[in-house]
């Protein structure tokens, strides 16, 4: 791979006595679609926040394009578990957040909200949105600043499952629209296998990457694809001696 | 009503027969139908019937908690005129009213606008310290382990123990009267304003910190508005001191105001001014309070919190 678009290696990352990140490399390609996955409390959350620039206190390097980086970029767009939208600002302000106070006004809000479906909602209040819309106008913020990378900590895991298949696709759909590159953490393997280029699996411990799969069926995927299925029980597996080991 | 608008319109889609409730049981019902009947999806879409809002649900409620001080006053009247109370020491509402007539308008308003003036100027004091000195606090955890432990000593002073230092440094004019009112309404809004700024969401400073913020557009963009909620019930709560220290500050030393007419009223034993001056004192309070909860009404309209006047869990 010529240089990676995202290129980083954590030596350590300690909370006081207690490593949660040991020798962990993550490297992404341009426009690549990456999952973390790994059991609650392997240090996904940690390795996704020195990603973003947000956590400082580790021994190691991140680099964008080879530049070394350690405080948050605007190329980076962050998406979190809730949607975290600032409940005082209307939907397309939220949205545009980031080009100032008046951000709402801004052209491209209103492309990505079209694009999110919730084009007839920017001017309404988060309180009116179900957790579902909130989550899409997250998605829509993480993209307005036409990020080269997209971080994601487990975006979809508060919505039902219905709504998080459309999320899913809309995700998919929103990535490849915008040639913008993923790196996303979560607990679902189906979830990772549906979405990603590339899975690498998690272990705690300290945490650390145990194994990665490439993943080659082109998308649109079907949900339950045999190969997938089996895929995702040779990860299972893996997972579960990795926990014992 | 608007119920009452969209029924016809659902039965007109779904067939009147399979709607035998109506009004009070209509959101159910539509409910049940929107799943019984899938095929009548392409026509219209069952429009959920607006809850009737809580305003029309306690309207009786409000009206009778505007009648209630009437029928007091009402009451009040009718033991005094029957000589069950006597009037020298409750007057009747009437006499009170007439004393007040009697003063005249311009004499009456003089002291209502002195009192309010005075409020309206150490309340501003009051709050824009509070605010400057909250937002310093919170702002700076530094500050605030330096500053705390004096102003907590500072808030334990009661208020008429102010009173004499006031006089003594300042004289009998104006300033020491607003002085102890802007006192008053610091220390409310002060821990409010800390408070609020304390208790700001980590997550929301976190997001602040994706995009970049300066330290002023963080406090300008995410800190402030989030803390808004708590800074407006310190708000209130200053107001209500401002009016008591407001009396405090005019019973001692004042030549106009409620305060002096409370004073005025004791001294030349007259109980009918010193009730009207309570009464004008009740309303002013009523008054400004209620301006201020439109205030805030109006700029906290984005939370999402439960509402006293929403429809409860029985509303429905």
């Amino acid at each position: 791979m010529t240089t990676p678009l995202l290129d980083m290696r954590v030596e350590a990352k300690c909370y006081g006595e207690r490593t949660v990140l040991a020798h962990t490399e993550v490297q992404i390609a341009p426009g690549e679609v990456v999952s973390l996955v790994g059991p609650s409390g392997c240090g996904k959350s940690t390795l996704l926040k020195i990603a973003a620039g947000l956590d400082a206190g580790y021994r190691g390097e991140v680099r964008m394009d080879g530049a070394p980086q350690r405080a948050p970029s605007p190329r980076i767009g962050v998406i979190f578990q809730e949607p975290r939208l600032l409940p005082w600002l209307t939907i397309a302000d939220n949205v545009g957040f980031a080009a100032g106070p008046q951000g709402g006004r801004d052209p491209r809000v209103a492309t990505l909200l079209e694009e999110v479906g919730l084009a007839p909602h920017a001017q309404a209040l988060p309180k009116s949105l179900s957790g579902g819309m909130a989550q899409r106008a997250a998605l829509a913020r993480g993209l307005f600043g036409q990020p080269d990378l997209l971080l994601l900590d487990e975006p979809f895991s508060a919505v039902d499952a219905i709504t998080r298949m459309r999320l899913q696709t809309l995700l998919l759909t929103l990535v490849h629209r915008h040639h913008s590159a993923a790196l996303l953490i979560t607990h679902d393997l189906d979830e990772a296998l549906y979405l990603s280029d590339r899975v690498l699996l998690m272990a705690a411990g300290p945490g650390r990457i145990v194994e990665q799969h490439r993943i080659g069926a082109d998308h649109p995927r079907r949900r339950g694809d045999p190969a997938l299925a089996s895929l995702k029980e040779r990860m299972i597996e893996h997972l579960e001696s990795a926990q014992l080991a | 009503m608007a119920v009452d608008d969209t029924l016809p319109l659902l039965h007109d889609t779904y067939g009147s027969a399979r709607n035998p409730a109506q009004n009070s049981m209509g959101e159910r019902q539509h409910g049940a139908e929107a799943i019984s009947m899938p095929a009548a999806a392409p026509v219209r879409a069952p429009v959920p019937a607006p809850v009737p809002s809580a305003r029309d649900h306690l309207r009786l409620w409000r009206h009778a908690g505007l009648i209630l001080p009437l029928a007091v006053l009402a009451l009040v009247e009718a033991l005094v005129r029957s000589g069950i109370i006597p009037d020298h020491l409750l007057p009747a509402p009437s006499t009170i009213a007439q004393t007040l007539w009697q003063m005249g308008l311009a004499r009456v308003l003089r002291h209502v606008l002195t009192s309010t003036f005075r409020v309206g100027l150490g309340f501003a004091v009051g709050a824009a310290l509070a605010a400057l000195l909250g937002a310093a606090m919170g702002l700076s955890r530094r500050l605030e382990a330096l500053l705390e432990p004096s102003f907590q000593a500072l808030r334990a002073i009661p208020s008429l123990a102010w009173v004499p230092i006031l006089l003594l440094w300042m004289g009998i004019d104006e300033a020491p009267k607003i002085t102890l009112i802007a006192i008053g309404a610091f220390f409310p809004i002060h821990l409010a304003v800390v408070a609020g700024m304390r208790d700001v969401d980590r997550k929301l400073v976190e997001l602040g910190a994706v995009y970049r913020l300066s330290a002023y557009a963080l406090f300008r963009r995410i800190l402030l508005p989030a803390a808004l909620p708590q800074i407006f019930t310190g708000l209130r709560t200053g107001l209500s001191l401002a009016w008591m220290f407001m009396v405090a500050a005019e019973l001692i030393a004042a030549t106009r105001g409620l305060g002096y007419m409370l004073s005025d009223g004791r001294e030349t034993g007259r109980p009918d001014l010193v009730f009207g001056a309570i009464l004008l004192l009740a309303v002013l309070g009523k008054l400004s309070d209620g301006g201020m909860r439109w205030l805030e009404y109006r700029v906290l309209s984005w939370r999402d919190s439960y509402d006293p006047s929403g429809p409860g869990p029985g509303a429905r």
